[in-house]
């Protein structure tokens, strides 16, 4: 069952084109990760399900009905350009944004103290914002970004700027906020938290949807066969004992072994190299390359752009 | 509680918690007493004295001016014409000229001076005339009862029907006999005060909502905000929050005037002029009024001084047609522009940029302002009229003219014209603002202003 869903999202600025016939499903429950890179409309994208803007055509789906503007309160957002009131004092700010996701004051007071000491910044209620660290700022943001325990959640470059013990301590909130039951999409260009945390991905490149999927499905469909090897030294060029159908795509030598990545004919099975390699060599290790997403990434996108 | 409410309450309490709010607050009102206060000071301790030349055509007014600690009254007997040409060489201050009546009591007089006349000699001698032409009339009454029937007479009907305003017209005198007309009515103070307070207030308060955006822009608060509202909203929000703050300024810097003035001038003196006339006509009327009796009236002025003159002056004013139309026209001339102000903000990154545009924005406001000396001469003019109608100007201008009088009609249509400028701009700045508050690093033209608002 999707939380929410795109369909055919179109927007047009005077001079280009920001998204173009854009679908997206997000599952309930998973943590979606919008990918792309600088200037491809993820920003636009999350702007219009946040209702900022306006598409000029498409559809979008929120718990199985047509998005209203009183959603706003059941969605949870953290811009990448984020900020808050210099002057005013921490506490005062953080009830005020609580408020205006529809909590009333008492309830967000309450769930505000909760969420200051668990953050360990109590005593900074009464100070002015302007007085905060950087990391400190931050973890206000994150606090009334998910004060009024919303549906979906929406992070944009969640963890640029954070140093990495916040890091650490927002990823494992995203975790339990997901076991709640929350729906969180993440939008980023950076691979590596994608794989940690993400189970579905779309990935947006001039203005279109390029590839979308389960993540695990998307690594399968993107593995080209390739192992590698480590083995004992052997003075013979493998390219020797390999039929022209294996190719080799790198050899080198680490502290102990030789190393070789072998591409496999589609049909062929690991097995088949390990019964080709047996008789000359003495077998170390045998591994599948699997690609990062960041590959996965810069194939689709280089390979698009190349079309 | 609903959501625009919220974005009012924030924007009024970080403001009027300011220091710089309560600074002003505390400063305005003493400026504001200080120019009550210090010409009432300066009156009341001047002693040079000053001569006054007398021309009265009509002769009811002879040996009525006396002479008063600082103003001595000397009768001449030429003509208009020839005193005015000795009068470079005289050493008088001022002539004055009562133009002869053929049918009834006189009621306009001319000052001649060669610099501005002080209004303490100017409200005695309207004093005096009113007094005169008064009593004139309630003998004149007097006779007729006497003569026709005896029935008992409304007293109030009576002082009603004898009651005078005297106009006195000021004329300048330069030293090559050239001929100025000049103004030191109390009305046209207020008229300048009044549009200067206007301009201020629109200008200080509307650069507030601007600052507001502009600070909600570069501290990257917005886009968290409009996430949980509408653009819209917190536009509003702001202009109305501000609004709030301009009004709880404006009724503090009353209240504190009006309680700095009570107690300065408590120290001076007890009761006003007018209200000792009024009393002692009372007391006299009404303490056995016979037919054929000799009536005693009182044939002098009060003698209290120069403070009680202005004050008397200042008492004539309507001051809450003056508050309440300076409330209507700086409430919507101020929502009118601070919506423009608000757009403004929203279209650019950061204070420096705004100039190109806020010199565009205020140039009716200066205009108004600069129009104001040409206004205050000919308020019923065509120039005051159509200024007082284009809601851009007719905050300002408005403000000008209705101390002179203003008929209610044209009130209204401005107004009203004021009104739809209000939901005009309000419009258009909506639509810069909404594109405007999520655009970064980008400067803005009026042609990209432009295509917003066709977006």
């Amino acid at each position: 069952m999707d939380l929410f869903s795109a369909s055919n999202i179109t927007k047009q600025y005077a001079a280009h084109k920001a998204l173009d016939e854009v679908t997206i499903n997000v599952p309930e429950g998973s943590i979606f990760g919008l990918l792309g890179p600088n200037g491809a409309g993820k920003t636009t994208f999350i702007r219009i399900i946040n209702q900022i803007i306006a598409p000029d055509s498409g559809d979008l789906m929120f718990q199985g009905r047509r998005l209203q503007p009183q959603d706003v309160e059941k969605i949870g957002y953290l811009p990448e350009e984020r900020g808050l009131y210099k002057k005013m004092k921490v506490g005062e700010q953080a009830l005020y944004l609580a408020q205006l996701k529809g909590l009333s004051r008492n309830e967000a007071e309450k769930r505000l103290r909760h969420w200051f000491s668990k953050f360990e910044i109590m005593g900074w209620w009464n100070r002015k914002v302007e007085e905060l660290s950087k990391g400190m700022q931050q973890k206000v943001q994150f606090i009334v970004t998910v004060i009024h325990q919303p549906r979906l959640l929406i992070f944009d470059e969640p963890f640029s700027g954070f140093d990495p013990i916040n890091v650490n301590l927002l990823k494992e909130e995203i975790l339990n906020i997901k076991a709640t039951g929350s729906t969180i999409i993440f939008s980023t260009h950076n691979m590596a938290s994608v794989e940690e945390l993400c189970d579905h991905i779309a990935l947006i490149n001039h203005a279109r949807k390029i590839l979308d999927g389960n993540v695990k499905a998307i690594k399968d469909h993107y593995s080209t066969n390739t192992f590698e090897v480590r083995f004992n030294t052997f003075d013979q060029d493998l390219r020797t004992i390999l039929p022209e159908t294996f190719e080799i795509t790198q050899t080198g030598v680490d502290e102990k072994w030789q190393v070789a990545r072998v591409k496999l004919p589609q049909e062929s099975k690991p097995n088949d190299l390990l019964t080709l390699l047996m008789p000359h060599v003495t077998i170390h290790s045998l591994n599948e390359i699997i690609p990062s997403m960041n590959d996965i990434f810069i194939n689709v996108v280089t390979d698009k752009e190349a079309v | 509680m609903n959501k625009i409410l919220l974005i009012i309450r924030r924007e009024y309490l970080t403001r009027v918690k300011k220091r710089s709010f309560i600074i002003m607050t505390i400063l305005g009102p003493l400026l504001m007493a200080g120019i009550v206060v210090v010409p009432i000071y300066i009156a009341t301790t001047t002693n040079e004295t000053k001569q006054v030349a007398v021309i009265d055509e009509t002769g009811l007014f002879f040996e009525k001016f006396k002479d008063t600690d600082n103003i001595r009254f000397h009768y001449l007997s030429t003509t208009i014409n020839s005193a005015k040409e000795t009068f470079g060489k005289s050493d008088d201050y001022a002539l004055l000229y009562i133009p002869r009546t053929e049918v009834a009591l006189p009621t306009n007089a001319i000052l001649y001076a060669g610099k501005q006349v002080n209004i303490n000699v100017k409200s005695y001698i309207r004093n005096v005339m009113s007094k005169r032409i008064e009593d004139l009339k309630l003998q004149a009454q007097l006779t007729g009862l006497t003569r026709e029937d005896r029935s008992p007479i409304n007293l109030d009907d009576l002082l009603r029907s004898i009651k005078t305003s005297v106009d006195i017209s000021t004329i300048k005198i330069g030293s090559d006999g050239q001929e100025e007309k000049s103004y030191t009515e109390v009305s046209m103070v207020l008229a300048i005060f009044g549009a200067i307070l206007i301009y201020f207030f629109i200008f200080m308060f509307g650069s507030q909502v601007m600052r507001g955006v502009i600070e909600e822009k570069t501290s990257r608060i917005i886009e968290v905000i409009v996430s949980s509202v509408k653009p819209f909203q917190l536009m509003m929000g702001k202009i109305v929050g501000v609004a709030l703050v301009g009004l709880t300024q404006f009724a503090l810097w009353v209240i504190l005037t009006f309680i700095i003035i009570t107690a300065v001038t408590a120290t001076f003196t007890g009761k006003t002029l007018s209200e000792a006339n009024s009393k002692q006509l009372i007391e006299q009327s009404t303490g056995g009024f016979n037919p054929g009796q000799v009536v005693h009236l009182p044939e002098e002025v009060q003698q209290e001084g120069g403070a009680n003159e202005v004050m008397a002056a200042i008492n004539s004013i309507d001051f809450p047609v003056m508050i309440g139309s300076f409330l209507f026209f700086f409430l919507f001339g101020y929502l009118m522009y601070a919506a423009l102000f608000a757009a403004i903000g929203g279209a650019v990154d950061s204070e420096a940029d705004t100039q190109q545009f806020i010199l565009p924005l205020t140039a009716p406001l200066i205009l108004a302002i600069v129009m104001a000396q040409f206004i205050v001469q000919d308020p019923d003019g065509p120039m005051a009229f159509w200024l007082s109608i284009i809601p851009l100007t007719s905050p300002v201008v408005m403000m000008i003219r209705i101390p002179f009088g203003v008929p209610t009609y044209e009130v209204l249509i401005s107004m009203a014209l004021l009104l739809l400028g209000f939901l005009a701009t309000t419009w258009l700045a909506a639509k810069i603002y909404r594109t405007g508050i999520l655009m970064y690093g980008k400067k803005i033209s009026y042609n990209e202003l432009w295509k917003w608002i066709k977006y």
